[in-house]
Parts: C-alpha cells; structure tokens; sequence
C-alpha cells in the first residue's frame, strides 16, 4: 500500500509541479547541500542499511562519488529507497538526481522514460537459482518446464523470463510481486522452485537465505544486464557529471591510484596522465569544464577509492559475495570495464 | 412619478444591491465562479503535465495499450500470453479484480447474514460465537488478515511433494488404536502451498444435452412454483416447492448425462515434476485475497444486518406470533423482507468497500488491476496514463454497484404495500 502511495505521489508531482526538470540539477543539489540518490531497498552488496542505519554497498558508493565530485563530501548523500516500480517515477518526478540501482540500460527507458545512462557499473545477466535439495537432478534451465517462477515485476527480468521459456517452448507459472522482500520470502517459503533475477542479485539474495547452501544458481546466463547509472533526460551537463565520474572511478583503477595513496600522488606523481586527472595540470580546466573544483577526482577517490576498490570492497574478494570480477575486469585484465580518456 | 426618480438613489444602484442580496444569484454568481476556477485548474494541470512530460522526453497517450506486453502473469480467465497486447493485460487485471469481488461479496453477505441472525438468536453460545467473530474481524485491518491467510495458513502448507488429499476420513487414530478403517474417501483434490488443486469436468461430445437438461431443470422449477403459488392463493393448499425443484434441477442433468452416454471425464491433479498437474489450481494469492475480504466485509455485514433487524418493530413479530406463525417463517417472511430496506443502503458501502479493498492484492501477488497496472507501467513507462485506467476503471465499478443497488432497493422498498 505504502508504495502505492509512493507511486501515485510520484505520478501526482510529475502532473502537478511546475518545474519537474529544472534543467540544471547541479545548482540544485549544490543549493541544496545533498545529493538525492535512489539506490535499492536493500540488496546486501549493492545497497543496504548497515547496523548503524548508514547505507553502505557498490551502487551507493556510486552516490557517494557523485557527491565527492560534486560536493567535495562523500556523506552528503539522501538515500531514497526504490522498488522495481518505483525507481521511475521518483526518477521522473524529480524525487531523486540519480538513479543508482541495478538498472538494466535499454533502449525504452532511454527514450520512452525520458532517461539518461551514464555508463554502465555492472555487466550483469540474468539467471535462475534453485533449492538444490528439493529439486535434485536440475542442473540446466532448460529443465524448468513447468516450474513457478519467483519474479520481482517492472523489471526487465519478467520480460526475459517470458521471452525465454517462450523460446524454449517451456511452461511455467511466474509468481510476481513488486516488493523484494516478498519474492524473497515467497522463494524461502516453497511458493516457487525458481527464483530469477540479475546473477549478482542471486548471489546477494542466496546469502540472505535461511540456508544458503542450499541454493544453486543455474549455468545459464539468459540475458545481458549492463546495470548502469540513470539521470532524467535534459540535462547534459548533470549526466556529464555522472558519466566522467564513473570513467574517473575506472580511469583511477587503470592508473593505480587507491583511496591510499591519492593524495601522495597528487603531491609527487611525474606522469602527466596522472597528474591531469588529479587536477594538478598546469592551467587545466577539465573540471571546471563539468563545473566541478579541479581537484574533483581526488576528491571521489579519497571519499570512495577507485573502481576496483568499490568492487571488492563490496561485492568482491573483500565481501561476503565473493563475485568474481569476470566480465567487470579492465579491458587490459580480461574484462570489458573501459573508460574513454580524461583529457 | 417622474419627479420621484429625481429623490431616490440612482435605479442601477439599487438594481446592483438587490441582486447581489438576492441569495438565488449569489449563489449562482458563486458556482459560476467556482466551475470557472475548476475548469482552469484543471486546464493548467493538464497543461502542466503536458509540458512537463514533453520537457522530459516521455512518451504519453495510450498508444501503448496496442503495444505487445511481453510479460506473463499468473492467472487469467481469458487467453492470454507475454504476446497479447497491454490492453488485454488490462483486461485480464480487470476481471481478476472483478472475480475476487464477485465472489468475495457473495460469500460476504452470506456469512454476514448467518453472523448476523446469529447474534440475535436466542442460543447463548451461538450468540456469543458470533460475537467473536465480528469483534475479532472487525478490528484487524484487512491488510493483516489478508497476511494473515496468506503468510500464516497458505504458506505453511506442505510443499508439492507432501500435498495434503482432501477427503473424508474412514478412521481415527485415537490412543486406543484406530477406530474405523485406515482409509479416506479421497475427492482427487489436493492442497499445497501451491493452492488448491481440484478436479476439472472435460465436457466431450454430446455434453449440450446435460445443459439441455440443466436448463429443463430450471424453466421447469419455475413454471411449478408459480403454479403452486398460483393454487395456494386460491385453495390454500400447499405444495412441497422446494423438494421438485431440487429434484428437477439434478435429476433432468443427470438423466441427461446416462442418456448421452456417459460424455464428461474429469480431468484430475496429478503430480508432476514440480507441482500438480492438470485439474483446477487456485492459486493461494486468490484464494487469501477471497477469503480475508469475504471474511472481513462479512463482519461488518452482520452488523448491518442485526441493525437491520433490530430495527423491525418487536410489535410485527407478536403479531406474527399471535396469528401462530412459527419463528422462522416469521423471520424469513415478515422481518427480513423489511428489515432489507434498512440494510440494502449501508450493504451498498459494504460492497463498495470490498471492491475497492481488493487493490490490496498487490502486497501478496494477485495479479489484479493495479497489481497488472503497476508492471504495465513500469514496462510502458507512461505512469500517468496508468494511474488514469485505475480511477476510471474504479470509478466505473463502484458508480455501477451503486446503480445496481439503488436499483434493489427501490424494488424492496416496493414489497411494502
Ligand atoms: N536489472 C533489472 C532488475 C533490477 C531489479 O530490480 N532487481 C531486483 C532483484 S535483484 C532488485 O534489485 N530489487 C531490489 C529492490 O526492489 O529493492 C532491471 O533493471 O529491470
């Protein structure tokens, strides 16, 4: 009910208010002091509430950046947590100045929602777990026929879900809800077999189960996911914004440059490339030009650390989810993380 | 006279002031000024969002609504399939939402009515049963007994592989030993938390008698109840209405169905690799949904009902009485029939409100109106436009129940000569 609420407010102000897209979200959050990120309800890893009520994981530290970049403080952020439903409308509305939250970049939300993509933080693609104890002998999705399926709606999960076991010529019953907690809770319970969702989603949820072990995710990989940060559309200068600070984040993991050791570089790094991004360049505007303080970058890798950093601090090797950078290596390690050049 | 005008104040000053005291143009100067202030507000809101969505690039109109949809859902009583269009994932929400309150009224108001004779009986423990419960329901928000049914008693029930049979059984196990035989007349209807699975009739060939049948059966049943009421007005006797017609409406289907050679198989849940197989399935997201709603609306039902009653005077039950009616044809032919003009009118609100209470299926799954809108607006992308289809398709709804009801109840009132 509640989100409903939410859902018709955000209708009711996209209706009402009379200037929704103020095109230059920049004064706003600078005026303002905050910026409004909406990140997810709580998907351990990628945004969730720690003990002490702070919101920590690897799409909010995209927040955090932002607001380093911006406002020189990586705590000046205001979390808005959104269902799959939700995210739009509050991105719309003008609830929130960026979305970061596991959401899929496609080509509808480019242009029928109005939105902007900033890059991509995350190749993702769907997959399906199981409870391997009840369902022994399912090792492939392709043994799905006839399954209940756990599935979050409005996200581009349910569509590949239908697209998929339409293809296959394979039945199934998709159970539905809107609310995370209550797929997760439909899944422990038995309603479903089958769970779906983002692979990275997966793994967080698997950890949140009563037993994780339990659980397997399938092999298949059904459906690419590039999971990227989203800004309302007419305002280019905000999604620059967005956009160079995540290539800053990629660019600094490329360069060496760590939460740790940013400042010294800053101070005595010799090599141009470096000494560009960090602002140290002679009669360099590069940051200016975003509208940002020249020393932008230090500022995000001081309040966050480089991409890398953010990855395993969160979701990788340092984290409970263990995943594998795989496909988000740097282009030179393996992976396809790639960012065009400051300069 | 024409002297006169030259003392008097001006004619268009006193012309002004007695119109603007004449309370019938106030009040119309009033409305035309308030539908004039509507019709700009609602002019800049429209002109407003307009602006604002075009600012933004989104898209609007409901162009969409001929869009393939692409997402499946749950339960649906048309065909329907991720490549029907957005306007038939309308429509399978719309009578989804039209089923749980069809049937959650009807098993409303038949609860309710039992609760609420029931309180007036004059069983101590009957009364008091049903106090309870329209003390217990009607203090918990619908939400949590919907909740209730559904994380509570639905999602408890064993997995697919455990699935309870439900049937009478032969025996019981008592500290004794068994009494009775180890054995259950099984009905082939099962229960899990993936729902009820029941029995399906598969009508083949020749089926259309058994119809044919049925509706004999019928036509049948209402031709000698009018010719019994017709003999008892004029010669006082009495006919056993009630038994013919139960005999005529499942003796001439059944006749029917051995003539025609035996044509309806059943179609039975069997286990599969997941779940049930074949049969019915109702799926537990309906099934708590109906329940809560029917149960909880029926509380307040019982109540109307009892205020109902309570509202007949005590003198036509006397009466009733002192001319040797026996209670319950008393109750059943002289206090209900004018207690229903009491109680059609707040009865109505009741069933407005259990409709309108069935949004409330988005917090367990059921594939509803608003539940199919919300994913059909995130998919789509046009809010607006959704939330557009919700209030006319509610407002369509509820203005028809009312329609309807007011309709019953002038009929009712009409039974008092
Ligand atoms: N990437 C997909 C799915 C994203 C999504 O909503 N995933 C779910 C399941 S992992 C989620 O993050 N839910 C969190 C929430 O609702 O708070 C999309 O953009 O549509």
């Amino acid at each position: 009910m509640k989100n409903l609420v939410k859902l018709l407010v955000g209708a009711g102000v996209l209706a009402a208010a009379s200037s929704v897209a103020s095109a230059a979200t920049l004064d706003d959050v600078k005026s303002r002091g905050t910026l409004r990120c909406g990140v997810n309800t709580g998907l351990a890893g990628f945004a969730s509430p720690n003990n002490q009520g702070q919101w920590t994981g690897f799409d909010v530290d995209l927040c955090r950046a932002v607001a380093a970049a911006v406002l020189g403080d990586p705590d000046k952020v205001n979390y808005t947590p959104t269902n799959a439903t939700e995210r739009f409308t509050a991105l719309q509305s003008g609830e929130i100045d960026l979305l970061a939250r596991n959401t899929t970049w496609t080509l509808s939300r480019d242009t029928k929602l109005g939105f902007n993509f900033a890059g991509v933080n995350y190749y993702d693609g769907q997959g399906f777990m199981i409870n391997a104890k009840n369902l022994e002998g399912i090792t492939s999705a392709l043994q799905l026929s006839g399954a209940s399926v756990c599935v979050q709606g409005g996200t581009t999960t349910e569509l590949n879900l239908a697209d998929y076991f339409r293809a296959n010529n394979m039945e199934y019953n998709p159970v539905v809800f809107q609310a995370l907690e209550e797929v997760n809770a439909a899944y422990e319970s038995g309603r479903c077999d089958v769970y779906t969702t983002d692979q990275s989603g997966l793994y967080s949820i698997r950890l949140q189960l009563a037993a994780p072990d339990d659980h397997v995710v399938l092999p298949e990989i059904i459906s690419k996911e590039p999971l990227g940060p989203a800004v309302r559309q007419g305002d280019d200068q905000w999604l620059d914004i967005v956009k160079w600070t995540l290539n800053a984040m990629i660019i600094a993991e490329e360069l060496g440059i760590t939460q740790a050791n940013v400042e010294e570089m800053a101070n005595t790094s010799t090599n141009p490339e470096v000494r560009r991004i960090l602002g140290k360049e002679e009669g360099s505007t590069l940051g200016a030009d975003l509208g940002l303080p020249n020393d932008w970058v230090v500022n995000i890798i001081k309040g966050v650390g480089n991409y890398g950093e953010v990855f395993e601090r969160n979701i990788g090797s340092g984290s409970p989810l263990k995943i594998a950078r795989g496909l988000n290596a740097l282009w030179s390690k393996g992976g396809i993380m790639y960012a065009p050049p400051i300069r | 006279m024409a002297t006169d005008s030259t003392h008097l104040p001006g004619p268009a000053a006193t012309s002004r002031s007695s119109a603007l005291n004449n309370p019938q143009v106030r009040s119309i100067i009033a409305q035309v000024v308030l539908v004039v202030l509507l019709a700009l507000f609602i002019w800049w809101i429209v002109g407003n969002t307009t602006d604002n969505l075009r600012r933004q690039n989104i898209a609007s109109g409901f162009g969409f609504l001929d869009a393939r949809a692409g997402f499946d859902v749950a339960q649906s009583l048309i065909p329907y399939g991720s490549n029907s269009l957005y306007r038939q994932a309308f429509l399978v929400g719309l009578l989804n939402t039209l089923l749980v309150a069809v049937t959650g009224i009807i098993t409303a108001s038949i609860i309710g009515f039992l609760v609420g004779v029931g309180r007036l009986s004059r069983n101590w423990l009957i009364r008091q049963i049903c106090m309870v419960y329209v003390e217990v329901f009607r203090n918990i928000p619908p939400l949590l007994v919907i909740f209730f049914i559904y994380l509570g008693v639905l999602s408890a029930l064993p997995g697919a592989r455990d699935s309870l049979e439900v049937g009478i059984p032969l025996g019981i196990q008592t500290p004794f030993g068994l009494i009775g035989w180890d054995d259950t007349i099984g009905f082939n209807a099962w229960l899990n938390n993936r729902g009820f699975f029941i029995p399906r009739p598969v009508f083949n060939e020749g089926s259309w008698l058994i119809l044919a049948g049925l509706i004999a059966g019928l036509v049948m049943s209402v031709l000698v109840y009018r010719w019994a009421r017709a003999r008892q007005m004029a010669t006082g006797e009495q006919f056993p209405v009630l038994r013919t017609s139960i005999l005529l409406i499942l003796g001439l289907p059944l006749l029917a169905y051995f003539l025609a050679g035996m044509p309806v198989d059943v179609d039975v849940p069997v286990k599969g690799n997941f779940n049930l197989t074949g049969g019915v399935q109702v799926k537990p997201e309906f099934l708590s949904l109906y329940l809560a709603l029917s149960l909880y609306t029926a509380s307040f039902i019982a109540e109307i009902v009892r205020a109902g009653i309570l509202g007949v005077s005590r003198g036509q039950t006397e009466a009733a009485y002192a001319l040797g009616v026996r209670a319950g044809p008393t109750l059943r032919l002289i206090i209900i029939p004018q207690a229903m003009r009491i109680i059609i009118p707040p009865l109505t609100s009741q069933y407005l409100n259990l409709t309108k209470n069935s949004s409330l299926a988005v917090a367990i799954g059921y594939p509803d109106l608003v539940q199919i809108g919300q994913t059909a607006m995130n998919q789509s992308g046009q809010a607006i436009e959704v939330v557009a289809i919700w209030m006319v398709v509610y407002l369509t709804i509820s203005l028809t129940t009312s329609v309807f009801m007011n309709w019953f109840n002038n009929r009712m009132s009409l039974v008092e000569r």
